[in-house]
């Protein structure tokens, strides 16, 4: 089995699709012959052609606007948005548009369309490329919202993405786009959208995390257990809808709970996390439910490694619950 | 802006100008002026329905209906719409009846949005497909644009027809999906309804361009204006523009001058700001009027035919509103369906709960909020 960067699987998992359905198109601003300033969609528009893989206006909004009025016609888009934080100009179309049209219509129009892109600091991107946006869209009834964490992930969760007949965000951690490499199965292959991934056993402390966090949330891990804590890391990889029967037995477990994201912390998707635990298994906890979180401020350039979650962070936390 | 200082197709007697001929059939022009009528008397009846109470909002065609009937009678049934708000002539004139209609004002059982939207917001896939509205301004444009691409992607003989206000050219969907469509040479039509108020805004402060159709020049499409209350001039506009989509040309945005007579919506008061003078001066050029005149000059017209015309469209939208007012409410299994494809879990624990409060306390009250807008 080929053992790939994150970035190579996401590109393997288009050329798979692409080549086994002919109405998947791939598009976005710089996605055809450069292949993506990622590099995300290279060699597609050779091996497929300017009619499957083609580049955009610099318009987020016309081409979600767009790729919403070609899955409702037939085709299975799959458009690039170049950085997350340059979304919200289709927030519009993804929020109002494709996310409420099957609901709106009683199912008459339904918009089965991926949207990709990367998100997430540790690039040095400063304040406008390095955002983490999934709780702005995980509020949103009819959207998917889906983060990889491993390229074997990436793959399959982007296949099951595309076959999916609902509109589906694909947020990929540009962090790990190339700093993690595993092995991914050749040809076609599906990782069902919300469910859970447990990344270590252990039953001291349970840390939920997702994306970027995920090998954060693993390292902590390893250091705890120098202290002899147990660690189950989780990565939640589906948001929405998320697999809230997996989170409780996984916080249940261990009755000490951690979630990390690198996304502020007000309102953010671990306040989720701790209200279902809390609603549904306090009962269970042994200690308050603690946040890793970014800082609650617009996102630092020169000092991200401070506003980002670090193992010394997480390990803070998890040192935290499990003494309280 | 508003006066129609445009070439003259059916003049104000009604005959044709010289030189002028239609391709509508002697039945497809009396198929548009039934409908022009049927709009009128749906609009009535929902008016007089918002006034006493049974249904809560609706939206007035008065003035712009040969605009509408117009374009629709450019397109086929194979072709999609994208429709704005203000267009219940086209659905119309393509066959969706008086009651499929109906039943999305009274917002019940019936509705093909299952009571999900606001009156007026229509959604139908047959008898053609007009596209679900939503009511952010120009959402559609864009959307239009890329289905328009799908049809040119598989060399399909078909178009799309997206129909917006003059206050939909400031919003962001129509820059966006105007450039989208001239660099694909996608083959739409946008028709922009220039009805002379964005709510209560005049149309001569919306834009500082010196018309609406100029506004294609930046985006490599030619545009076109048209006298929007007559209604073979709309036809011949959108027809040519329909021709040249379907043959490759790419997209043609037709500005259409006509003039919203009524309010934006049954909440409105126009009398707050529309000048009574310039309503009355479009009042004369009554689109439906111009072209009753037009068929009676063609001898397809006369008041035996105006009688038996209007008998049908109001008993049909009478049995309309029997028909919706007798509807059940949607189930309250409808919150919560068609969010996904399948139900996912937490839907359906909120969907449990909300039955079993029901059970236990009986049912939510339905409020009696007014719409503002």
């Amino acid at each position: 089995m080929p053992e790939l960067t994150l970035i190579k699987a996401v590109n393997d998992a288009l050329r798979t699709a692409m080549r086994e359905d002919p109405t998947i198109l791939v598009f976005g601003q710089d996605v055809g012959p450069k292949g993506g300033v990622f590099l995300a969609t290279e060699g597609l528009t050779s091996e497929f052609g300017e009619q499957r893989c083609f580049d955009t206006p610099l318009s987020e909004d016309g081409i979600v606007g767009t790729a919403i009025g070609m899955a409702i016609n037939g085709l299975r888009p799959v458009a690039e948005v170049q950085f997350q934080d340059f979304i919200f100009p289709a927030f519009d179309q993804i929020v109002s548009e494709a996310a409420k049209l099957r609901y709106r219509s009683g199912g008459q129009y339904t918009a089965p369309l991926v949207i990709r892109t990367p998100y997430g600091g540790g690039i040095r991107g400063g304040l406008y490329h390095s955002q983490s946006g999934e709780a702005y869209f995980s509020h949103t009834a009819g959207l998917k919202v889906v983060i990889p964490s491993t390229p074997h992930d990436a793959k399959g969760l982007l296949l099951a993405s595309i076959a999916d007949p609902d509109p589906v965000l694909f947020m990929e951690p540009k962090a790990l786009y190339r700093s993690v490499k595993g092995e991914v199965p050749e040809g076609a292959y599906t990782v069902d959208l919300s469910t859970l991934r447990t990344v270590r056993q252990g039953t001291d402390v349970t840390v939920f995390c997702y994306g970027a966090m995920v090998p954060v949330a693993e390292r902590a891990a390893e250091q705890a257990a120098e202290q002899d804590i147990d660690c189950l890391v989780v990565d939640l990889r589906t948001l929405l809808p998320l697999d809230e029967e997996g989170v409780l037995e996984a916080a249940k477990a261990t009755g000490r709970v951690v979630t990390v994201h690198e996304a502020p912390r007000f309102c953010g998707y671990a306040a989720e996390i701790s209200a279902l635990i809390a609603e549904n298994a306090i009962e269970y906890m042994e200690a308050p439910i603690a946040r890793v979180t970014g800082f609650d401020t617009p996102f630092p350039n020169t000092l991200e490694h401070n506003y980002l979650p670090d193992e010394r962070r997480v390990l803070d936390a998890i040192e935290n619950v499990y003494r309280f | 802006m508003n006066d129609a200082d445009l070439p003259t197709v059916i003049e104000s007697d009604g005959a044709l100008a010289p030189g002028f001929d239609t391709d509508l059939t002697d039945g497809d022009l009396v198929r548009c002026y039934r409908t022009m009528l049927a709009v009128r008397v749906f609009d009535d009846t929902c008016m007089k329905l918002q006034r006493a109470g049974r249904i809560a909002f609706s939206i007035p065609n008065a003035g712009v209906e040969a605009t509408q009937v117009g374009a629709a009678s450019a397109i086929e049934e194979t072709d999609f719409l994208f429709p704005s708000y203000r267009d219940f002539g086209m659905a119309l004139y393509h066959g969706v009846t008086a009651a499929m209609m109906m039943h999305n004002m009274f917002g019940n059982a019936g509705d093909t949005s299952k009571g999900r939207q606001m009156p007026v917001h229509f959604s139908f896939r047959e008898p053609i497909r007009f596209f679900s509205i939503s009511s952010p301004i120009g959402t559609h444009i864009p959307n239009a644009v890329g289905a328009a691409r799908a049809f040119q992607l598989r060399g399909e003989d078909r178009i799309c027809l997206a129909s917006f206000g003059d206050g939909g050219t400031s919003s962001l969907g129509f820059h966006s999906g105007m450039n989208f469509a001239g660099v694909w040479k996608a083959p739409v039509v946008f028709l922009c309804q220039n009805n002379g108020w964005a709510i209560s805004l005049p149309a001569d402060r919306q834009t500082a361009s010196e018309s609406y159709a100029v506004k294609g020049q930046a985006y490599g499409i030619p545009g076109v204006e048209v006298d929007g209350n007559d209604l073979l001039a709309v036809h011949r506009a959108v027809k040519d523009a329909v021709d040249r989509a379907r043959a490759g040309g790419g997209p043609t945005l037709i500005e259409a001058r006509t003039y919203r007579m009524g309010g934006h919506s049954t909440s409105d008061d126009p009398t707050k700001y529309v000048p009574a003078d310039e309503l009355a001066r479009w009042a004369e050029r009554d689109p439906v009027a111009l072209f009753q005149r037009f068929l009676e000059q063609k001898g397809l017209w006369d008041a035996t035919v105006e009688e038996r015309l209007r008998s049908e469209v109001r008993a049909e939208i009478d049995a309309a509103v029997k028909e919706a007012e007798a509807a059940p409410r949607p189930s309250l299994e409808t919150v919560f369906s068609d969010v996904y494809s399948e139900l996912p879990p937490h839907l359906r624990r909120q969907g449990e709960a909300a039955f079993d409060l029901a059970a236990r306390r009986g049912d939510a009250a339905a409020g009696d909020g007014a719409f503002p807008l």
